[in-house]
């Protein structure tokens, strides 16, 4: 007992958190800011021009952010964890309510220096909210059905609050992140299986129910070429990008593809295609190992953190992020049907990357603090 | 407590369990991953560099230099000029109604020209060409100059067109070049190709016969674009080639003359080269300005020809179906010496009317010639003696011998679209195309070449040429044959069964011409240089009554268009024959008044010439 009262004392010196802090995740952080922000000064056709300026400065800020989060005890994280997902689930109501709407939908709100959209930060407190919840049940109490069914609530409020704003994309990988929550917290196997083939065999009545953009994407994604200049440009330009781009790229700033403008959303969604073209397979390949270093390294930290929460906490951030940068590079390599998703870091935007710090800050944190106990 | 830790490492092994689950999916989808990038980027980049290409590279094609028409002597007869005019590209112009104000103002556009202007520059992108004038006259086109400063965006072009030195001396014979329209773009496979916006194909005459040749290709402007077509930079440019330039067989100042000759009246006139088949001329009038057309003719100029009574739309040389009349003659002749029905002292007696099968045909000497033998008649045009020998000939031996000298068949074969193949009756024709019998008194009028026979004048050139060069065959040709291409195997071959034959016919034409009481007589030169053999005709465009043949009226005194065509077909020199020509006057009247006189000074023409043209035949082969 003695002992855990001496690990659990909270007292960490200044000079333990430098030490415990990770700075091989740091690096790939701060490599894949630089990465982003070449590749965003080549969207805005090799000049420095606003997106390149606001990425900037958006990086810096958001860094050291991250940074401030990962020195800050994990246990004042935990203990934040419900009020959070309270505070966002506010602000998606607020959204809802006053948010400002553009190209067709309702999803930020306005904060004056920053447009917010708090979807975006609901992917990661959705995390936050579950690891606690989860944190302290036992694991017989784990699948009951009042365990189930609270932690379904939790997933499917910010879900309904997203989906009608209308942002599908959204509130699928908002889904995905508590899912990884659920399934690391050890809710039976079948339930999984059961809710897959549910899915799968209701999946004609979903697509009856999608609004007309949103079946059109599907269909365009099981054939592209029926519509080459209409719904099907998108995915057909970004695929001519990447594959124009060969073994190693058409060069920095030479994208044809983008610089003439055949690409769509290149500073979002279609990031990786710039960057693919230019830089082709090799510099690909380069960006899915810095990726994969930095989930190996939350997964690590997790690993190695001996408080519940943060381990849960890792992994499931770890999950949600490789499936963001997975459905965002299956997205714009023709894998899947096009779903507003954004590749972490790499695309333009506050609240994404925002969320992605967040989530960051706090794996640093339970690094800095791995030996921390929480009650 | 123990609980508890056993509950905690309970739920660490299956988290971890679990995360290793994960961790493999992971790997797999990222392999999945990587193999997705490595199937587009490496595998399929080929094709998907090639779609980027066809993406951002687009080809801009320019109108092709149009091949010249060269006469024989090496005059531009078709050629291009830089013609100007003033493009603007109306996303350069920072104010576009200014700048067009400024330019209507400059130009002196009348209204109209303006509305159309502004029609056109809407139905284009902002970044494409417009084109506001494209043909401006020097001095318009210097004030544009001056008055550039101002006019931002404006770009003065000099650009290249068809011109035509010669105006109406060549029209019928080259045709003219107007803007391709949808069914030139349909028909013509190397137009399609070629096909730019305001491009010019041949619409008629040999520029459209030889349009395959004349084109050329495009010049090429390979520009990189941007998703919405603007061009971003040039990449390429690759310089197409000037179509050909075709050397005519004509003789400008032979065609020029026909012209001259055929001033005010509608009619043609041919002349050919007897042994090589060369047109050295070829006139259709009246005609018109073919530069009229390059540029679009106006409603107003377009109805005035098209409207006008003596058709100058017509090429009356190759389009012109016209009875023979007594140019036929020589003929008739000749196929009843060679058929054997007659001989040079057969002889008949012409009392100025004849009754056969009930009716009564008459001679045109009122008269009567009294007794007359081939050369006689020949000679004085009786027509009495070739009612008589084409009863006795028959209407089938006759259309043989017509046929084999070129009558009744496209003298040009295909390269002239328009060309008439005339007619040529026998008794099977009638039945076929008529299903009706032959009658016999058509026979007889068919010896004077009236009633069904119809034959164009250059057919009736060919015919002339073919008997002066003692009767053999030759194929008329009027692009000088570069190629030295094998002409076809039956030139030069014999269209008589006995040469003695053609002779007796010359001899008879000589007569016509050169001795007195010949029908063109008055026509003749004596300089054996220039002296020439021949045959006047005249057709009869309606059935003369018997009230009107009473009062035998004068031709001034009928009217127009019921006047007789006037012919004349010659060849010469007589001793040694170069050329043969053929004339027809519509409703000119009499062959020997109107049509022979002026063979007289075509024949002193070309003789005269002739020594130029052989010179540059020898002059060619020298070079070699």
């Amino acid at each position: 007992m003695y002992q855990y009262k001496r690990f659990s004392n909270d007292n960490f010196g200044f000079i333990q958190k430098f030490r415990n802090f990770d700075y091989i995740l740091l690096i790939c952080i701060l490599l894949l800011g630089l990465i982003s922000l070449a590749t965003m000064y080549s969207t805005d056709g090799g000049k420095i021009l606003f997106h390149t300026k606001s990425h900037f400065t958006k990086l810096v800020v958001f860094t050291i952010m991250m940074l401030i989060i990962s020195f800050i005890n994990i246990k004042y994280w935990f203990s934040i964890g419900y009020i959070g997902y309270l505070v966002v689930v506010g602000l998606l109501v607020w959204t809802y309510l006053f948010g400002i709407t553009s190209s067709g939908s309702q999803r930020w709100i306005n904060l004056y220096f920053i447009n917010l959209q708090p979807s975006e930060l609901m992917k990661i407190f959705i995390i936050l909210c579950l690891a606690k919840y989860f944190h302290r049940m036992k694991l017989e109490n784990v699948n009951s059905i009042y365990t189930i069914l609270t932690s379904l609530i939790i997933i499917l409020l910010p879900m309904g609050l997203v989906i009608v704003q209308p942002d599908l994309g959204t509130s699928l990988l908002i889904a995905i992140s508590g899912i990884a929550v659920l399934w690391f917290a050890g809710i039976n196997y079948k339930y999984f299986i059961y809710t897959m083939l549910g899915f799968l065999i209701s999946l004609p009545f979903i697509i009856a129910f999608l609004k007309p953009y949103q079946k059109l994407r599907v269909l365009t994604f099981l054939n592209p070429d029926k519509d080459p200049l209409g719904a099907g440009y998108q995915i057909i330009q970004s695929k001519i990008a990447v594959g124009s781009g060969g073994i190693f790229g058409k060069g920095f700033l030479k994208g044809t593809q983008s610089y003439l403008e055949f690409l769509p959303e290149k500073h979002t969604d279609f990031i990786f295609t710039l960057f693919s073209e230019e830089f082709g397979f090799v510099g690909s390949a380069f960006l899915l190992i810095i990726y994969a270093i930095i989930i190996y390294r939350i997964v690590a930290i997790g690993a190695s953190s001996r408080s519940y929460f943060a381990k849960i906490f890792c992994y499931s951030f770890g999950a949600a992020i490789f499936v963001f940068i997975t459905i965002n590079m299956s997205m714009v390599l023709g894998l899947l049907p096009i779903v507003g998703s954004p590749l972490p870091i790499m695309s333009y935007g506050g609240s994404s990357m925002l969320a992605t710090m967040i989530g960051l800050g706090i794996v640093m944190s339970a690094k800095v603090h791995n030996q921390q106990l929480i009650a | 407590m123990i609980n508890s830790s056993s509950d905690n490492v309970k739920k660490l092994n299956s988290i971890n369990r679990r995360m290793f689950i994960t961790g493999s999916l992971k790997f797999l989808i990222m392999i999945g991953i990587v193999t997705r990038l490595f199937s587009l980027q490496i595998r399929e980049n080929k094709k998907y560099l090639t779609l980027s290409d066809k993406n951002r590279i687009r080809e801009w094609k320019l109108a092709p230099v149009r091949g010249e028409f060269h006469d024989y002597f090496g005059n531009v007869v078709a050629g291009n000029f830089e013609s100007y005019q003033l493009h603007i590209i109306p996303e350069q112009v920072e104010d576009f109604r200014y700048v067009i104000y400024r330019v209507k103002d400059l130009l002196e556009l009348s209204d109209k020209q303006f509305k159309k202007i502004l029609k056109k520059k809407n139905e284009i992108k902002p970044w494409e060409t417009l084109i506001v004038s494209d043909n401006l006259s020097w001095k318009k086109f210097s004030k544009i100059n001056n008055h550039l400063y101002d006019l931002n965006g404006v770009k003065p072009v000099i650009s290249i067109s068809r011109n035509y030195p010669y105006k109406e001396n060549f029209t019928h014979l080259i045709g003219y070049v107007s803007q391709a329209n949808q069914n030139d773009i349909d028909t013509t496979e190397v137009i399609k190709k070629n096909f730019v916006p305001g491009l010019k194909v041949g619409k008629v005459g040999l520029e459209k016969s030889f349009e395959n040749e004349l084109i050329g290709s495009n010049d090429i402007e390979r520009y990189e674009v941007n998703a919405y077509g603007r061009r971003i930079s040039q990449l390429e440019f690759q310089k197409g080639e000037k179509g050909k330039t075709l050397r005519l067989t004509i003789d400008t100042e032979v065609q020029k003359l026909t012209n001259e000759l055929l001033k005010d009246k509608a009619g043609s006139i041919c002349v050919m080269d007897i042994y090589t088949g060369e047109i050295i001329a070829m006139h259709s009038s009246p005609s018109f300005d073919p530069n009229l057309f390059v540029f679009g003719i106006s409603k107003d100029e377009w109805q005035l020809i098209r409207n006008d009574p003596m058709k100058p739309l017509v090429n009356k040389t190759l389009q012109g179906n016209y009875s023979p009349g007594s140019t036929i003659k020589p003929l008739v002749a000749l196929s009843a010496l060679e058929n054997g029905i007659i001989n040079t002292n057969f002889t008949v007696k012409c009392t100025g009317k004849t009754e056969m099968y009930g009716q009564t045909y008459h001679c045109w000497k009122k008269k009567g010639h009294g007794f007359v033998s081939l050369r006689n008649a020949m000679k004085q045009s009786c027509d009495t003696y070739f009612y008589e020998i084409a009863r006795r000939l028959g209407v089938d031996r006759l259309s043989e011998t017509a046929k084999r000298f070129g009558l009744g068949e496209k003298v040009f074969g295909d390269l002239f679209s328009i060309e008439k193949k005339g007619l040529v009756p026998n008794t099977q024709w009638k039945k076929n195309a008529l299903g009706q019998g032959w009658l016999l008194g058509e026979t007889i009028i068919t010896g004077i070449g009236q009633g069904y026979i119809q034959t164009t004048p250059i057919q009736l050139c060919l015919m002339t040429a073919q008997i002066g060069n003692g009767g053999y065959k030759i194929y008329p040709q009027i692009v000088v044959n570069e190629k030295n291409l094998v002409p076809p195997a039956d030139k030069f071959t014999p269209l008589f069964e006995n040469s003695k034959n053609i002779r007796i016919i010359q001899d008879a034409m000589f007569g016509s011409t050169n001795e007195v009481m010949g029908t063109s007589y008055r026509s003749r030169i004596d300089n054996p240089k220039y002296q020439f053999a021949g045959k006047t005709g005249t057709s009869q465009v309606k059935k003369i009554t018997e009230q009107e043949r009473e009062l035998d009226l004068k031709t001034f005194e009928i009217p127009y268009e019921q006047r007789d065509h006037a012919l004349y077909v010659a060849y010469g020199p007589y001793k040694n024959p170069k050329y043969a020509l053929s004339i027809i006057v519509e409703h000119g009247g009499n062959g020997s008044t109107t049509a022979a006189p002026m063979a007289k000074k075509l024949f002193k023409l070309i003789i005269d010439r002739d020594k130029l043209r052989k010179s540059i035949n020898d002059k060619k082969y020298l070079e070699i």
